[in-house]
């Protein structure tokens, strides 16, 4: 019965989203007589898809596997924290999981938001159900989460260890979080296009649904990063892959409106870029699915490939945008011109942030798409790290340049003058760090020194707004954007560091023999036999010395059957400055006994991370205060930034 | 902004931004991809190689080899792949009907190759051995099985990537008369 | 997702079935994983390495790949370096047998000079794009 339920609940889901879209339709002919029902319908809808997920949820727990969702992902065997994981860890549930986000979002704007006009609150709902509707259209006709399945299996099929990950069940629901965020900032957007009120208390309303989506894919990111450089053992955190670049391309569009959202909602200015950059980040978190799920581009992450549902995304994705960019080229003349403000001000430093943001996301959608439109033209090629790189590198960097003297900028106009002692340190400490690099290392690549140079600079220059401020007195979002800046600078050292100075050995040892890494000292102590639940492995016990102190690694190489594959289990050392990274190999055929090992000495590579982290932790300190200053008082903070 | 009363034509682009990437998407998601790697040395002399023999009792193989006059075909396979033990009876075939097939066995023992030989026939003059795929390499030839048309020169004229089946025979055949 | 790679590229093995992708048994050249003696050589070879794609595990560098073919790719690179050829010339040598696909980098010229000419187009664009929100003094 409970699958029953939940099958039914998310029929009427849908049928409430119909009646919010057609209310919404009744609205642009004026005050329809349907318009009250909005509100109600997206608080019903809500409710009713807590219902169908929980039920699923439910399922999974019991491990109902008269369910077909349930017998083909899951096992009765399962550890419990699987079970439920396995909810969302398949395409149904997952969608599931998506547009019951969504319409829970719906029902928290209809409940909490009331800063803007009641027309466009109730036209945002409306254009959220026509979101919904499509997601519901997509569960309800080709990927019904509750279908029965009988007879019922003994045990179900879902087993394999090796998508047991903590990681792997929590990575793509954080990721969907954020889109969902995206999509709610694309129905503000498009519903103020709608009703023409474009200005800041719909930015106001929109920030908290960007920042909290920003602060998910932040994390998204930096945890999938993590997990590409510890599991596939190649020593690389990114890669430039397909399905990479495809959440990468949100988080950009991300980033940037988050910049401009707040001069909208501080200054009334950049009021069509807004709305562009909303339609924008949710079309890219739509062909960033649809680029995973479609399989049109070779990944080394392809493992959720299905052409057809990736069609399904593809046609929802181009009525969405398409809709959205028609209202966009024919409504955008009415909005008014914005506020007026010159170069050199906090708005014009905004505005560098969002054409340098701009660039790279179409920098990286280029380069991703581009093999497929030469192949199109009977051109075969590859684009690459080494093109990605090369092309976004400089762009960034002008980003980090522009990022140091931005946020000390005053709204509207500024002298430049009036910071020539901070430009003169800002540039001195860079061009020292440069120079010292460049002069005393040899062999560093001129990327990874400004990189460097900048970074040092970047990490002086964050914390630079909250001079001359009453800390106590100093608005919540204001420590936000100053930790957030400066955990981008901790990530860029980190990234510069390791591209610049990291120290690879590849050798083979015999046991007891050593080899070096940077000042490692690494000796192979043992090789010997690990058995686990579906594999069996070697493991090497390297002892690596570094002075005086000793450490112990132990890196597998495991080989799997059923199905059958091999992996490495790099072993990791972390110190405070940086990372020993160690991989062991099956010996080779003609091997006298001696094991292959590859070893890295990474310096602060664990940067790159713990930055990612620093800036989802300022967000959340920024979207604390704004909620926290919403409770208070509604009132309007000339320096709050997100 | 300013710039959508001063270019109206600036509004427009992400909608024609739009249809590129829909019509690319489409593109990709009907015309089926073509993973293979085609060798570009299709048109050019063989590289030099000389590979000792695979098996006991055959000859190894040069590039000198092919390059006697006579037009030939040569088989990259591997005792330990299963597409090649699936196209034996085609090459089978193509001797028959007076193709002169030479062959190079990749990252493979002498014994193994034996014992394929002994199982699936043998219809190759001479088997060299490429045991760390370097002539491979040198080829441009990306995987087992791959079936080259040689002119007597030692050019390469055709690259067949995959396994031989029934309706690749005569296609095989007409390439090595056309290079006559 | 990232567990699940036999010997090298796991489920792409899916993407090529008319090729065997196993991986036979043979001895490893010695320079696929062994690094020059030279470390100025050793790290140009390193980042031709990087910027060629693995034939068999297509989502790969060969610097990356655990593939067979990868390995006698890196000893070929580490090879010509070890003779003093420049890596332009190495990564020519690889195109000549793969055709521009194998480059993860795509050559100025043809369909890859646009490529290379974007990031320096948008930009432009951009500027263009900002130029009128600067228009008026106040």
């Amino acid at each position: 019965m409970i699958a029953e339920t939940g099958l039914a609940a998310l029929w009427l889901a849908a049928a409430m989203a119909l009646l919010q879209l057609v209310g919404g339709l009744t609205l642009l002919r004026g005050e329809g007589k349907l318009t009250p029902l909005i509100k109600p319908a997206a608080l019903v809808q809500g409710a009713l898809c807590v219902v169908s997920f929980s039920s699923l949820m439910y399922l999974f727990y019991v491990t109902d596997l008269s369910v077909l969702l349930v017998a083909s992902n899951s096992h009765i065997d399962k550890p419990l924290i699987f079970k439920l994981a396995g909810t969302w860890g398949n395409h149904e549930g997952s969608m599931l999981l998506w547009v019951s986000v969504l319409s829970l979002s719906g029902a928290a704007i209809a409940l909490l938001e009331k800063r803007i006009d009641a027309r466009t609150l109730n036209a945002t709902l409306a254009v959220q159900a026509f979101v919904a509707l499509g997601f519901f259209a997509f569960l309800l006709f080709s990927s019904n989460p509750f279908e029965r399945l009988i007879p019922a299996p003994v045990e179900g099929a879902g087993l394999n260890p090796l998508l047991q990950d903590i990681g792997l069940a929590f990575h793509p629901p954080t990721l969907y979080i954020g889109y969902v965020g995206l999509s709610v900032a694309f129905s503000f957007a498009v519903a103020a296009m709608l009703t023409g009120q474009v200005g800041p208390a719909f930015a106001r309303a929109m920030r908290p649904w960007v920042l909290g989506a920003w602060i998910f894919l932040t994390v998204g990111i930096t945890a999938g990063s993590y997990w590409a450089y510890y599991e596939l053992g190649w020593g690389g955190w990114w890669f430039w892959d397909p399905v990479e670049n495809a959440s990468l391309m949100p988080w950009l569009a991300a980033t940037a409106l988050l910049h401009s959202v707040s001069v909208l909602a501080t200054r009334n200015a950049l009021r069509a870029w807004t709305i562009m950059l909303a339609l924008v980040a949710f079309a890219m978190s739509m062909a960033g699915t649809f680029l995973v799920r479609s399989g049109i581009l070779t990944s080394v992450h392809a493992f959720a490939v299905d052409p057809e549902r990736g069609s399904f995304i593809l046609a929802l994705m181009l009525m969405y945008t398409s809709l959205a960019f028609l209202v966009f080229a024919t409504r955008i003349g009415t909005v008014k011109q914005g506020e007026p403000f010159q170069i050199v001000s906090r708005e014009g430093g905004i505005v560098a942030n969002n054409i340098f943001l701009s660039v790279i996301l179409a920098i990286v959608l280029i380069g991703t798409l581009y093999p497929l439109a030469a192949e199109a033209m009977g051109d075969k090629i590859s684009v690459g790290p080494p093109y990605f790189n090369k092309a976004t590198a400089p762009i960034a960097l002008l980003l980090m340049a522009a990022l140091l003297l931005g946020p000390m900028l005053r709204w509207r106009r500024d002298e430049l003058k009036r910071h020539k002692y901070w430009l003169v340190g800002f540039f001195a400490i860079s061009l020292w760090t440069g120079v010292a690099i460049w002069r005393f290392v040899p062999g560093v690549g001129v990327f990874p020194i400004l990189g460097l140079a900048l970074s040092l600079a970047l990490a002086v220059a964050a914390w630079v707004p909250l001079k001359g401020r009453k800390l106590l007195r100093t608005p919540l979002p204001v420590f936000g954007m100053v930790i957030a800046h400066f955990g981008l600078a901790v990530s860029v050292f980190g990234m510069a560091a390791e591209s610049g100075f990291s120290r690879e050995t590849l050798t083979a040892l015999a046991p007891g023999e050593s080899a070096k890494v940077a000042d490692w000292q690494v000796k192979l102590d043992d090789v010997r036999p690990v058995v686990g639940d579906n594999w069996v492995a070697i493991e090497g016990q390297l002892i690596a010395r570094n002075n005086s102190k000793k450490f112990t690694l132990r890196p597998q190489s495991r080989q799997f059957y059923r199905p059958e594959q091999q992996t490495s289990e790099a072993a990791l050392l972390t110190r405070w400055n940086g990372q020993l990274y160690a991989v062991i190999a099956q010996p080779d055929e003609n091997g006298d006994g001696r094991w292959q090992v590859r070893l890295w000495w990474k310096p602060f590579v664990t940067f790159i991370w713990f930055g990612g982290l620093l800036v989802a932790f300022g967000g959340a300190i920024a979207l604390l205060g704004r909620m926290f200053r919403r409770a208070k008082k509604p009132a309007v903070n000339k320096w709050a930034q997100a | 902004m300013g710039a959508g009363m001063s270019r109206p034509w600036l509004l427009w682009l992400p909608l024609a931004v739009i249809a590129f990437i829909g019509g690319l998407a489409i593109y990709g998601l009907v015309v089926p991809k073509d993973d293979m790697v085609h060798s570009a040395m299709v048109g050019r002399k063989l590289p030099e190689f000389a590979l000792p023999p695979a098996a006991v009792g055959v000859e190894g193989l040069s590039d000198r080899d092919l390059a006697d006059g006579k037009p030939r075909l040569l088989n990259i396979f591997a005792s330990w792949c299963i597409p090649c033990k699936a196209e034996a009876p085609y090459l089978e075939a193509l001797k028959k009907s007076g193709a002169e097939i030479d062959a190079i066995a990749i990252r493979d023992k002498p014994e193994d190759v034996a014992a394929f030989l002994a199982e699936f026939g043998n219809p190759f003059r001479r088997i060299g051995s490429d045991s760390e795929m370097a002539v491979q390499l040198k080829l441009g030839s990306s995987g087992v099985p791959e079936t080259y048309v040689i002119a007597g020169d030692g050019t390469i004229v055709y690259q067949h990537i995959g396994d031989i089946r029934a309706e690749h025979v005569p296609m095989l055949l007409k390439k090595l008369q056309e290079t006559q | 997702m990232r567990r699940s790679f036999p010997f090298a590229c796991g489920l792409l093995l899916a993407a090529v079935p008319q090729l065997s992708m196993a991986q036979g048994s043979g001895p490893t050249p010695e320079l696929a994983n062994r690094q020059l003696p030279d470390p100025a050589q050793e790290k140009a070879a390193t980042q031709v390495m990087h910027a060629l794609r693995c034939i068999q595990c297509q989502g790969q560098s060969i610097a990356d790949s655990d593939a067979p073919m990868a390995a006698t790719m890196r000893a070929e690179v580490r090879q010509q370096i070890a003779e003093g050829k420049k890596p332009g010339a190495i990564r020519q040598w690889m195109i000549e047998r793969y055709g521009e696909w194998v480059s993860f980098e795509p050559d100025m010229k043809g369909s890859g000079l646009l490529l290379w000419a974007t990031p320096l187009l948008l930009l432009l664009l951009g500027l263009l794009i900002a130029r009128g929100l600067f228009r008026r003094k106040s």
